[in-house]
């Protein structure tokens, strides 16, 4: 048998540096689609990750009339018993945490600037507010702490208040009246999330009850499931006339929706570079095709068929694919490894609640996707490289041994 | 034995609205063991006719036999088939495959015929030892001279041990004395074997050598006579 890989290899090191920026065209491709591919799961892995972690948490359960844009901490908005309802919610399997937690609006002033947040009433001791806990200064808050409040790292810096600073809290009260009270700062906490840093203190959720007026109340009860996807199974089983379960699905519709089009995003961010890049492959071929018109005479003349022509050439496409697509995943892993690590910094993003993004995006590769692009690149750079292997095939040996001479 | 048989072919190329008539009604058969020269001046058909004979190119019309197998209306695998097995082919341009040695070079239509290894080094050997080029065999074409390469194609020429061999100005681009060497090799090879050898030549160091010296003007044979060539 012809060994067509020792010609290719051959005809490849004729011209080292076309094959090699052609290989490296692939390479820089391939890199690219797995960088953007490691980017993008990063992003929407971040984008879930810290809404769900943050915000809207697995599962909330609320009073049937609740409206979350409202923030009202009227009686009729909230739910009864909730240390109860939590209680009763944390003994399923599934369960990983349920907490009672207030919201409401107010308004921060210290000397005279003034900012709107929402205020947060918690249980300090629940592990569903372990991603505040991160402290750039101060202590975290304690369940009987009166005084005290938990603010972002942002809103620190922009009001510059440093532990142990007092501010005035402004509350929109249960009555529809406001109150006002000193707090001192406890602590200063970072999510990594400007977004939503910047517009939420934290209150122990005895004081925060105590001083909107919504009794023993709570807005929510913010549940943490072991496995997401049992949302709506765990949602069905602790559903009662009493107020309503809403899963994550229905809390982050926008994110849910971007989340599935970020597939069809990547699809098309796919195609644009293995486009170019493929194109650089088929333009390096067919040069090599045109060069070649009378060795391929040549090798009609002694014998060669068709089929045997395009072998030839697309055994040049493969090792060209071959090292490229493995240059390109070497160097698209690193990339998205290091990436992974060290993060890519964006900032504020401005972002709502409805769809939080950390300050820093971590790629993350993962295997399937790592495959996939790789068999795609190969498959796409073969099935591009039928083109020139086919006219070099279709070549009339009279002509190519002519047009040469 | 008759080893190619034209009858009534006539090749017309088609450039644009313009004609040009390159052979015009030929008959001509090629006995086993001829060593025959097309001669005529530019022009004359000689390359056409040459390409007629090795499938390389269909007639408009009439017909060409190949070892007594009719070539008109073969697709291009099946022409591929034909020549591959039945007929060797020198050219002018010392047509080499530049990234094969000269020993993969002669191997190469004995591995399109599917000869075993063992096969194909005996006979790859033999050849370049026929030809003067054995000691060369691991040399690549762009590190031999003309000359050498011209006999390489030669050698590669000879490997499926054709019927007819075909080779078009094959002493063109050689100096006299490689030009001499190479057609001295043909013709011994023409003795030993009896494949049959037909040029397309105006040199008339390749002429000296045909045992039959047909001749051509505007695409019709004006003579066909006998050469000054031992056999």
């Amino acid at each position: 048998m012809i060994n067509y890989f020792k010609l290719a290899y051959r005809n490849l090191g004729r011209h080292r540096r076309r094959s090699f920026l052609s290989g490296l065209a692939l390479a820089l491709g391939t890199a690219l689609l797995m960088f953007i591919a490691a980017f993008f799961q990063g992003e929407m892995r971040s984008a879930m990750e810290s809404t769900l972690r943050l915000n809207s948490g697995h599962l909330q359960v609320r009073d049937a009339d609740y409206d979350p844009d409202k923030l009202s901490v009227a009686w009729d908005y909230l739910v009864e018993n909730p240390m109860q309802i939590a209680a009763q919610i944390q003994t399923l399997d599934v369960v990983q945490t349920a907490t009672p937690r207030l919201f409401a609006s107010g308004i921060v002033s210290v000397r005279d600037e003034s900012v709107g947040v929402q205020i947060i009433g918690i249980d300090p001791a629940s592990p569903a507010n372990d991603p505040y806990r991160t402290l750039t200064a101060g202590e975290f808050l304690t369940a009987d702490d009166r005084e005290g409040i938990l603010i972002g790292y942002p809103l620190a810096q922009s009001l510059r208040l440093s532990v142990g600073d007092t501010l005035t809290l402004l509350v929109n009260t249960a009555d529809g009246s406001v109150d006002q009270q000193p707090f001192t700062v406890r602590g200063i906490f970072t999510t990594g999330t400007t977004a939503y840093d910047k517009g939420i203190v934290f209150l122990p959720l005895a004081k925060a009850q105590a001083f909107s007026g919504a009794g023993d109340r709570a807005s929510i009860i913010f549940v943490l499931l072991k496995d997401r996807e049992q949302a709506e199974a765990v949602a069905a089983a602790i559903s009662s006339p009493n107020y309503q379960v809403k899963t994550w699905r229905e809390l982050n519709q926008l994110l849910v929706l971007v989340n599935d089009f970020s597939d069809a995003y990547l699809v098309v961010i796919n195609l644009i570079i293995l486009g170019v890049t493929v194109t650089v492959i088929v333009n390096t071929l067919l040069m090599s095709v045109f060069e070649r018109t009378r060795e391929i005479g040549i090798l009609s003349a002694i014998g060669m068929k068709g089929h045997q022509i395009i072998t030839l050439f697309l055994a040049e496409a493969f090792l060209l694919a071959a090292g490229g697509v493995t240059a390109g995943t070497l160097i698209g892993w690193a990339a998205s490894a290091y990436f992974g690590k060290v993060g890519i910094y964006f900032g504020d993003l401005g972002l709502s609640a409805d769809m939080l993004l950390e300050d820093r995006i971590y790629t993350v590769l993962t295997f399937d996707a790592a495959v996939n692009l790789i068999i795609t690149a190969f498959v796409i750079t073969l099935l591009a490289s039928l083109y020139p292997a086919r006219m070099a095939s279709r070549m009339e040996p009279v002509e190519a041994l002519h047009s040469a001479q | 034995m008759e080893v190619a048989k034209l009858t009534d072919v006539t090749r017309i190329y088609k450039v644009g609205q313009v004609e040009t008539r390159a052979l015009n009604g030929i008959n001509l058969t090629i006995e086993s063991g001829e060593f025959t020269s097309l001669v005529g001046p530019s022009g004359s058909g000689k390359t056409t006719l040459l390409q007629l004979i090795g499938c390389l190119d269909q007639p408009t019309s009439g017909s060409v036999v190949i070892n007594g197998k009719e070539t008109t209306g073969l697709n291009r695998n099946q022409r591929a088939d034909l020549r591959k097995g039945t007929i060797g082919f020198v050219f002018q341009f010392f047509a080499l495959i530049p990234t094969l040695t000269a020993y993969e070079n002669v191997e190469m239509p004995l591995l399109l015929n599917g000869k075993s290894a063992a096969e194909r080094r005996r006979r790859v050997m033999e050849l370049l030892e026929a030809v003067g080029m054995a000691d060369r065999a691991n040399n690549r074409p762009d590190q031999l001279s003309g000359g050498q390469q011209q006999r390489v194609a030669v050698a590669r020429a000879l490997a499926t041990n054709p019927k007819l061999i075909l080779a078009d100005e094959p002493t063109a681009n050689l100096d006299t004395e490689n030009g001499e060497q190479v057609m001295e090799i043909m013709k011994k090879l023409n003795r030993e074997t009896g494949t049959t050898f037909v040029f397309a030549t105006h040199d008339p160091r390749v002429i000296k050598y045909a045992n039959r010296v047909v001749t051509l003007q505007d695409g019709v044979i004006v003579k066909d006579a006998p050469g000054n060539g031992k056999s």
